[in-house]
């Protein structure tokens, strides 16, 4: 019975973080820290901040990265399915309403009017980050080519980003080799 | 048979967006993009805008929001009906998460040697840099005849964009140039 219970805490967590963060992957990380390492001390502090590092380095929403560790955490395996459920639910139901009805008014007068404004001040909310962004990423003068070089490659050239994380990760990993045969000799 | 390939096809392409889409959000949608819409055409430039848009007023991470959008639309859109819709947006959920599910089981088990391993750093340190130009492609990438209309875009764009960094709430400002869009157009 016991244990019932902790899955289902597990899930009406995660479903009330997914429920009420507007914005993505970013907003839930201080909701979830004060859910489970505040009020329910499933996590202390360090762990937390140690798995929101790989999460983050890990592919896939940063939201539900964490959610999984979590779940995974208190319950193994099983538990991780109870709090990704928890997180997935509410964007899956919200938006399948929405779907379902946007695409009966897609071609509305007055709504293609609304999203004729909407539209610019989308890629300006996705553009106004990425200064901010970009200092936390270690992004400095002597490095500032490589983000310059992938937008270009992708935007331009048209070649899909998942050539660009391969060729990054390579990269990446072969400087460090480089560095640790320099330092070897 | 042609709805097991369109499903089929779906399920690759948000599969691939999950085990690719490094950074998480925005820096996931030049990936979806060039899945969904130049790989595939399910769906045009302007409609994924419009995705964007919705997913930022809406709770949950972009990935969720858009894998379950266009799960139900790119079904219905080719003749289906709802039903079959739901079915091709839980297909799509689950893609999108079935990668970092099986990436954070094995993380999670493998914690305390993933804390700053010099490999995961290594393969990191390009990596994020990297993520910035995906996010600033993500941006380039949505400015398009469609979505510029004229100058009036423009003014929205660039009050948008300040607004944005001075931190005003993404939500209310989605719903200002909707209002504005009303009026001007």
């Amino acid at each position: 019975m016991a244990t019932i219970k902790q899955y289902w805490e597990l899930f009406l967590i995660f479903f009330k973080i997914g429920a009420f963060t507007f914005g993505g992957g970013y907003a839930m990380i201080p909701l979830i820290r004060n859910e489970v390492v505040d009020k329910k001390r499933w996590i202390e502090d360090d762990e937390f901040i140690d798995m929101l590092a790989i999460a983050q380095s890990m592919p896939g929403p940063i939201a539900l990265n964490t959610a999984l560790f979590v779940g995974h955490k208190r319950r193994g395996f099983k538990g991780s399915l109870f709090s990704a459920a928890g997180v997935i639910l509410p964007s899956f139901i919200v938006i399948l309403l929405i779907a379902m009805v946007f695409t009966q008014f897609k071609d509305n007068q007055v709504v293609e009017r609304i999203f004729k404004g909407i539209r610019p001040a989308v890629v300006a909310l996705i553009a106004a980050p990425l200064l901010s962004l970009g200092k936390s990423a270690g992004v400095r003068w002597k490095n500032l080519w490589i983000p310059v070089a992938v937008a270009l490659v992708v935007w331009q050239l048209n070649v899909s980003p998942m050539y660009v994380v391969l060729a990054a990760i390579l990269l990446g990993i072969s400087h460090f080799l480089y560095l640790r045969t320099k330092i070897n000799k | 048979m042609e709805l097991f390939d369109l499903y089929l096809a779906l399920f690759v392409a948000f599969f691939k967006i999950g085990l690719f889409g490094f950074g998480g959000g925005y820096a996931m949608l030049p990936l979806i993009q060039h899945e969904i819409v130049d790989t595939h055409q399910w769906m045009s430039v302007s409609d994924f805008t419009d995705i964007v848009a919705i997913s930022q007023t809406t709770p949950g991470p972009i990935a969720f929001n858009s894998a379950a959008y266009i799960g139900y639309s790119a079904v219905t859109e080719m003749g289906f009906g709802s039903g079959y819709g739901v079915i091709g947006s839980a297909i799509c959920t689950f893609a999108v998460s079935l990668p970092s599910l099986i990436l954070m089981t094995l993380a999670t088990a493998f914690f305390f040697r993933l804390r700053n391993n010099p490999w995961l750093r290594s393969a990191l340190s390009i990596l994020k840099p990297a993520i910035i130009g995906l996010i600033a492609s993500a941006a380039l990438m949505l400015v398009t005849p469609y979505n510029f209309i004229d100058y009036r875009s423009w003014i929205i764009f660039g009050a948008v964009l300040v607004a944005s960094i001075k931190k005003v709430d993404p939500i209310l400002l989605i719903f200002l140039s909707g209002v504005i869009g009303l009026i001007l157009y």
